[in-house]
């Protein structure tokens, strides 16, 4: 009895799919797979080798440093970096007195209690980086956690940065429709191909590096910014890595002598 | 129950009787998974992943109870809570990675333990008992993780509360007001956050308590084994410890070293980018998926694009739960008398394309929801309820199935003479 009525589920599951099939088979036959502009142009960010990736990658400080020198220069116009405190800043290898001159250099909101009143003050080192107020086009979206909320990570970041270009004649040969619209700029990097925010790296030497550090090349400067949003993104990451290390290597030695142990135990049984 | 020949605990240190006397546990024990508890001998590495399950539990519970001490169930501060754990916490990032990954983890062993019952047919008599059990853990299981996944307030995790919950607005009549009331408001907010909090936090115990039937029910029989054949003498049978304790010890190892692995080395590779953004309920991601365990159910709910009769997205729910429900009825619908797919090679053969398909399953329902994927989805759904409602039940009234041996004996020593000799 169970059988029959489950042999009838069965076929009825099975009979609506097939149906479900079929229009869709036929919708396909008629229409061809989806081909969008951005399937066709949208490209996979190239590869971006940094200090901190794989099993052993750490932060390279002083690139960290410049990094954080082209997010002053360039990305906060725009963008805030509100996960991140003055103190994390330690990281990047400045002492206590650099981070607190870094901290003084932003206004933060300050909410006194007494009087309601909403005021700003100069930055201490226990502070975040302050809401950046952004009145243009599109929303400007917070960079701590870029690296880790894009697929691509650092990599997308770096390949966005300098991916801004001319859209392909071929691409408005194909699909017409798809020009990029007054106010945004096309970057095949960007999801949907057309980003709001305006190339930000414009020229080498945009940003000043202190002294002994490469020359600031865009190219230089998007590496850097890049590391440095991994660092954002991420600041235990170094941490990770190292203390992985002697877990994993632990594990595996219990692991063998674990299997010796049975090996033992079981050594009258086979 | 027992067999005759099982170990009797015999406390030697006067500390240990008067134990005994007053609370036996420590002799509870030792039936349960001491030397008092006699396994098949037989056993392969497919037995390991009860014990890892088990594990997994614990390493939620612990990891998930220090995270509650830390996170904020409030729709306003969830996500900063969560980066707060992430960053200023000692040792959180380790936390909540070991959290998130021991999902994983937990649905990894899961999974593998499901489809060695299937193989065996761990579900036939005298074990229906224990496997229904197991399938209630399982639904327990994916109610916690759907759940638990809402909690850091991630994009995926609200527009992903938003299409499951979503669901029940299909049911007729009461599907929307159900809905509402399930959510505590028109779409997923601070009321929503907060319940699944609090039932996050509950159903691991509830999972708990449901494990401990589920191992009452396996003792009264005993573990089944890989010649499916039932114990016969005490040469088919071994002590738990340390015999079983000793393999166990070994897996867990194996199982440690790869999920310690994951969550220093790889702890976002299983995660979508998209739940580090904060969630808005006014910007709906291109894709939303939900985490990589429920791709194969979600496909299937997927799978449903024409109405007939009911809407497509009521038969696709319908569907959806039947994927699930439907194991429960599997005692009775596979009636072969022989248990071991070693054994049976019609069904072997077919549990084969079940495994490869409910894979193909995962893959659409990963994938965005267009063509082809939607078309292979439908393929696949097919064949996971004919395999399941048709297949199995007419397989085992058909099927011819192979020679079995004698006994455990036999089929690790190549003879059982002091069996044969009995018989």
């Amino acid at each position: 009895m169970i059988r029959i009525f489950s042999i009838l589920a069965g076929l009825a599951f099975s009979f609506v799919l097939a149906l479900s099939f079929v229009f869709e088979a036929v919708g396909t036959a008629k229409d061809g797979l989806p081909n969008t502009v951005e399937s066709n142009f949208h490209e996979h960010p190239g590869a971006l080798k940094l200090a901190s990736d794989g099993l052993f990658g750490k932060f390279d400080k002083q690139q960290l440093q410049r990094g954080f020198a082209v997010y002053q220069g360039v990305c906060q116009n725009c963008h805030s970096l509100k996960f991140v405190a003055f103190r994390d800043l330690k990281a990047l290898g400045y002492d206590d007195d650099e981070v607190k001159a870094i901290a003084k250099q932003y206004q933060v909101p300050a909410y006194n209690a007494a009087t309601g009143e909403v005021k700003t003050q100069p930055g201490k080192p226990t502070d975040h980086f302050p809401p950046v107020v952004y009145g243009g086009k599109g929303a400007p979206p917070d960079l701590s956690l870029i690296t880790k909320s894009r697929h691509g990570g650092a990599a997308y970041v770096h390949s966005l940065l300098l991916g801004y270009q001319n859209q392909p004649a071929e691409l408005l040969k194909k699909f017409p429709d798809a020009k990029t619209p007054e106010g945004l700029f096309y970057n095949p990097y960007f999801a949907n191909l057309n980003i709001a925010m305006p190339p930000p790296l414009t020229a080498d030497g945009q940003v000043t590096y202190a002294p002994g550090n490469p020359p600031a090349t865009k190219e230089q400067m998007a590496q850097d910014v890049s590391a440095f949003l991994v660092w954002t993104a991420e600041p235990n990451l170094a941490e990770r890595h190292q203390k992985g290390w002697p877990v994993v290597l632990f594990l595996l030695l219990a692991t063998v002598l674990a299997y010796m142990a049975k090996r033992n135990v079981w050594a009258d049984k086979h | 129950m027992s067999f005759p020949w099982a170990n009797e605990y015999k406390p030697s240190h006067p500390f240990m009787q008067w134990m005994d006397e007053k609370l036996p546990l420590p002799r509870f024990m030792y039936n349960a998974i001491g030397a008092g508890y006699p396994v098949p001998r037989n056993l392969n590495y497919m037995w390991n992943f009860g014990v890892l399950a088990g594990f997994c539990l614990v390493i939620q519970i612990v990891t998930g109870v220090i995270l509650a001490m830390h996170y904020a169930a409030n729709a306003d501060v969830a996500f900063n809570s969560t980066e707060h754990i992430m960053r200023d916490v000692n040792w959180g990032w380790l936390m909540r990675y070991a959290h998130a990954n021991g999902a994983s983890a937990f649905f990894v062993v899961v999974y593998t333990h499901i489809f060695r019952g299937f193989y065996y047919s761990s579900y036939k008599a005298p074990r229906e008992m224990v496997w229904l059990l197991g399938v209630a853990i399982f639904l327990l299981m994916m109610a916690t993780a759907f759940m638990g996944y809402v909690l850091p307030w991630g994009q995926m995790s609200f527009w992903g509360a938003k299409v499951i919950t979503g669901l029940f607005g299909a049911i007729p009549l009461v599907g929307e007001p159900l809905q509402h009331w399930l959510l505590g408001g028109f779409s997923p907010d601070n009321a929503a956050l907060n319940r699944f909090f609090s039932l996050h936090f509950l159903l691991p115990f509830v999972i708990l308590g449901v494990v401990i039937l589920h191992i009452w029910a396996l003792h009264i029989p005993g573990s089944s084994n890989p010649t499916g054949v039932e114990i016969k003498t005490e040469s088919d049978t071994v002590p738990f410890h340390p015999y079983y304790t000793a393999k166990d010890g070994f897996g867990l190892g194996v199982f440690l070293v790869l999920y310690c692995a994951m969550v220093f080395f790889f702890p976002n590779a299983l995660g979508h980018p998209d739940n580090y953004i904060q969630a808005n309920p006014m910007q709906t991601p291109a894709h939303i998926v939900p985490e990589w365990y429920f791709w194969p159910f979600y496909a299937i709910l997927r799978a449903f694009t024409t109405d007939f009769i009911l809407s497509a997205k009521l038969w696709g729910v319908l569907a959806m739960f039947s994927a699930i429900l439907v194991w429960f009825f599997l005692p009775w619908l596979d009636k072969s008398p022989v248990r071991s797919g070693t054994y049976r090679p019609l069904f072997r053969k077919f549990f084969y394309v079940l495994l490869i398909d409910v894979l193909v399953l995962g893959y659409c329902g990963g994938a965005p929801a267009q063509e082809p994927y939607l078309m292979v989805s439908q393929i696949a759904a097919i064949y996971y309820f004919l395999h399941f409602l048709v297949i199995l039940p007419i397989v085992s009234s058909i099927e011819r199935p192979d020679p079995l041996p004698f006994s455990i004996t036999e089929a690790v020593l190549g003879n059982d003479d002091a069996a044969a000799i009995k018989a």
